[in-house]
């Protein structure tokens, strides 16, 4: 086959890269400068679950959901004072143990969806690598730690019905 | 064990076959290369066996299975949300359209659909995920042929659709959103607007790929008539997608099917070309992603108003039967044989995938073809491993 | 070289010594840094190396650091003695190649009257270095690279040499210097005013030159000896550590080396048209132009290695057999051509 090159074609070739090298040069690049410049996730983003201790009733809903089952529960019953002066002591629950291991944890979330009672939520945070393995199971101070990073629930586009969940 | 004998009695013969015809003609030895498992050209560890003449293929078998990951064992002994998440990981490219056809083969033995405000929006990310994956072939097209440019310019704008699907769903490549009778939540505020401008920043890209890539003499000359696949041998092997479209056949999934999707609700052009060889399929797979692209906003045009989640009890329990589901996905077409029992999970999950039956052609395409062109051939039939493998 | 001072010839030696190592190894280091790490990245919609120093100017010497500091791995079935020198070769070829390029009036390494002739010959010797490293790799995708090498290199040798006889048969000498000299002093019909750099006249001589360039330096679209997707490295990939710093050097030297030829031949090589300082022959060029012609051949060898980058980093490759139909029903018969035309307008004029 003849190899006759047709200028066109060939320099057309040329001319993008050599666009998109001085749109470089003018305006930068469109690479974020890692660690100097950090690009935040949108609100939903998977990146940490958070735990509030106070809604878990350990129903081990979101431990068997778990698809690696990677969450672990323990807890007990302790007696708490009546609401009402005159009533009988509540049964409330106590955690003693509850752990998600992230070495395990595939981001899937079906944990959060499934609680019942609101205890999970989902974190944009994603900077939690540690050089131990064993350090990346998060024990439950630590999940009570991210519900710091819990962003608000973002607003529905149009059309939307209008008891959206988070 | 007896299929395991024929298979490996026939690769014995064919290589003798092989050796013979060298040693007849030639007298001189054939040298087997080993195209993987390990190697930058193959989309992960796909090992083909190449018995060599100088630079010409004799003789090829791909040898697939490094990658297996047992899906369809794993799904016996997980619930449905679970399988859905792992299923997204089939093709980790275009992660939402594999959940589709699950979601809907399980919709179908539950006999009930999804609201259309969820039909839509699943349209849409379905679309958004074979733009994500084609564009990704565009850009590994060059670095297949040599050009090591246009790959940048493929991720820089696939980091625009998946920051769309981050925002929506959560997760960029694994979004797990579809649940069965609908999704898991609406989208949020702006996304409309957002994903109308990052479809025109798509067409840019696509015009750029066609300067930089297509319009080459030398993208050509590599390109046209290497690996040719007539019409009937295409339809004989089970090829499907764009691979198919590219030697003439026109059947396109979305348009051919009735399905609780949204694609009946929108006009769009199904590309074909006639010539079968590997420029036609990269060429075909360039004009489908700017067709996803206003596909996607001429959904966003008509996107109804309403719910995302039809009425289904809380814990889902699928009734028994078997169902069968396929789509068009970026790769080809997808399908998932569903056995429930009327339990939490699936009793048996069989999953079609688009690749495996893709490669099959790979022994009768690569005969008589040099190493090269082995290369250029692979990086246009467009295979995922996971895909493969499973 | 004639100073002021008169050197003794053991100074004169180290001085050339010194002289070559930075002439081969300055651009090779500006040319990876300017032009593969940031040029390339530019092209590509991102930064490059910024960490290393300021804009990353310290990643060459941070990259040198870790070549040097890795394991000597060698394959058991390779042959050892063969594997190691391969490339050494391929470095030498390049330091013979730059003792005959001028860099100012005076400041040369060796005159030879045959320059040309002579740096034509020593380019081919890198083309064994490839070849003994593809075999004595014991990897049957090294070789592979190494015959696709050997057929390619040897294939463009020939444009090379005939791009390069016009520029001959137009300065009448084969002698670099004089080359030089010619087109500073020469005129264009009568006008002087740029004097007569030979891109004008032997533009087809110098297309030629430039492909047939890209091909012995095994750049994209020549790369199939390479050929990242498909063979890993080619000849290369048996090599790690220190043995292939010394490949990327020589090949990033040689492009240097190669465009420093180039300017020599068809931009003018060291001088600016004599015209403008009043010279007409080189005895009266000043003494300064010892210092600024060496700054001159930087610029242009940037400028032509510019050009070599740009077209390897946006096209895809040549398929083997492509590219030798290239070479031989293309390029020759063009610079046969153009051998055919030069002269005999050398006759008419």
């Amino acid at each position: 086959m003849g190899l006759k090159p047709k200028v066109p074609g060939l320099v057309k070739g040329l001319g993008v890269t050599f666009n998109t090298m001085m749109a470089t040069i003018t305006k930068g690049a469109n690479t974020v400068q890692y660690p100097h410049e950090k690009e935040a996730p949108p609100l939903r983003a998977r990146g940490v679950i958070a735990l509030r201790e106070d809604n878990c009733t350990s129903c081990m809903l979101c431990a068997r959901s778990c698809p690696d089952w990677c969450i672990y529960i323990e807890g007990h019953k302790e007696l708490a004072p009546p609401r009402r002066a005159g009533g009988a002591p509540r049964k409330v629950n106590k955690l003693d143990r509850f752990d998600i291991d992230y070495a395990l944890c595939m981001y899937c979330g079906i944990c959060v969806e499934v609680c019942p009672f609101d205890a999970l939520f989902w974190s944009p945070e994603y900077e939690y690598s540690e050089p131990k393995i064993a350090d990346l199971l998060h024990d439950k101070t630590k999940l009570g730690e991210w519900m710091e990073t819990v962003p608000e629930a973002p607003e529905l586009e149009v059309g939307a019905d209008k008891k959206g969940k988070k | 064990m007896t299929m395991l004998g024929d298979r490996q009695r026939l690769a014995y013969i064919a290589s003798q076959a092989a050796d013979a015809r060298l040693n007849v003609e030639l007298e001189t030895e054939g040298m087997t290369l080993n195209i993987g498992p390990q190697h930058p050209a193959t989309h992960g560890t796909l090992r083909i066996i190449c018995r060599l003449d100088g630079e010409q293929v004799v003789w090829a078998e791909p040898s697939a299975g490094y990658m297996h990951r047992g899906y369809e064992k794993l799904t016996e002994v997980r619930t449905f949300p679970q399988v859905t998440s792992l299923v997204n990981r089939i093709d980790w490219l275009g992660s939402f359209a594999n959940e589709v056809p699950f979601i809907l083969a399980a919709e179908k033995l539950m006999d009930i659909e999804a609201p259309p405000r969820a039909q839509h929006i699943r349209t849409i990310l379905f679309e958004l995920s074979r733009i994500a994956n084609v564009s990704l072939f565009l850009g590994d097209l060059g670095v297949q042929l040599g050009a090591i440019t246009p790959v940048f310019m493929a991720f820089r704008d696939r980091e625009y659709v998946l920051n769309l699907i981050e925002s929506a769903t959560g997760g960029r490549f694994h979004p797990n959103f579809d649940r069965i009778g609908g999704l898991k939540d609406d989208l949020p505020k702006g996304w409309i607007e957002e994903t109308r401008s990052v479809m025109r920043k798509l067409r840019t890209f696509c015009d750029e790929i066609d300067d930089l890539l297509f319009g080459n003499e030398i993208f050509q000359s590599r390109t046209r008539g290497i690996g040719v696949i007539p019409k009937d041998v295409a339809l004989q092997y089970g090829m499907s997608g764009a691979n198919l479209r590219a030697s003439g056949v026109d059947y396109d999934l979305r348009r051919d099917q009735k399905i609780a999707m949204a694609w009946d609700k929108v006009d769009f052009k199904v590309w074909t070309h006639p010539d079968g060889d590997s420029f036609a399929r990269c060429w075909v797979r360039l004009q489908e992603t700017r067709e996803a692209t206003l596909i996607v906003e001429k959904l966003l045009d008509t996107l109804p108003a309403g719910p995302v989640m039809a009425k289904v009890p809380r814990i889902i329990k699928v009734p028994e039967g078997e169902a069968w589901v396929s789509t068009e996905n970026p790769l080809g077409e997808m399908g998932y044989y569903v056995v429930s029992k009327g339990d939490l999970g699936p009793f048996r999950v069989k999953i079609r995938s688009a690749s495996f039956n893709n490669i099959s052609i790979v022994p009768w395409l690569l005969r008589g073809v040099y190493v090269p062109d082995v290369i250029t051939i692979l990086a246009s039939l467009y295979f995922i491993l996971g895909d493969i493998d499973r | 070289m004639m100073l002021a001072v008169h050197f003794p010839y053991w100074a004169q030696s180290l001085l050339r010594v010194l002289g070559g190592l930075v002439a081969v190894l300055l651009p090779a280091g500006t040319i990876v840094y300017l032009f593969l790490f940031k040029m390339m990245s530019f092209m590509q919609s991102r930064l490059g190396p910024m960490e290393a120093g300021p804009y990353g100017s310290m990643q060459l010497f941070a990259e040198v650091g870790k070549w040097l500091q890795k394991e000597d791995i060698m394959p058991e079935k390779a042959d050892h003695s063969i594997f190691k020198i391969a490339p050494l070769i391929v470095l030498a070829s390049t330091f013979l190649l730059v003792a005959v390029v001028p860099f100012g009036p005076d400041a040369w390494f060796t005159n030879f009257e045959t320059g040309v002739f002579y740096a034509l010959a020593v380019s081919s010797v890198s083309v064994l270095g490839i070849l003994i490293a593809g075999w004595s790799s014991a990897n049957k995708y090294s070789l592979l690279g190494g015959l696709r090498a050997a057929g390619q290199l040897i294939a463009y040798e020939l444009p090379m040499v005939l791009a390069v006889v016009g520029v001959v048969i137009q300065a009448g000498t084969m002698n670099l210097q004089k080359i030089v000299v010619a087109q500073n002093a020469g005129e264009i019909f009568g006008w002087n005013g740029l004097g007569n750099p030979y891109i004008i006249t032997q533009f087809i001589g110098f297309a030629v030159f430039m492909i047939a360039v890209q091909a012995e330096l095994t750049q994209a679209p020549f790369d199939m000896p390479i050929a990242e997707s498909e063979l890993v490295s080619g000849y290369m990939t048996e090599y790690s550590g220190f043995r292939f710093l010394i490949f990327f050097i020589a090949e990033f030297a040689t492009a240097g080396v190669f465009a420093l030829i180039a300017s020599v031949l068809f931009l003018g090589g060291w001088g600016i048209p004599f015209s403008w300082f009043g010279w007409h022959n080189i005895d009266q060029v000043a003494n300064w132009m010892n210092i600024v012609g060496p700054l001159i051949m930087f610029t242009k060898m940037m400028g032509l290695v510019f050009l070599i980058m740009w077209i390897r980093f946006s096209y895809p490759r040549f398929r083997e057999d492509q590219l030798q139909r290239f070479a031989w029903k293309v390029l020759i018969p063009v610079s046969l051509g153009n051998i055919m035309l030069t002269a005999v307008l050398k006759v008419l004029f």
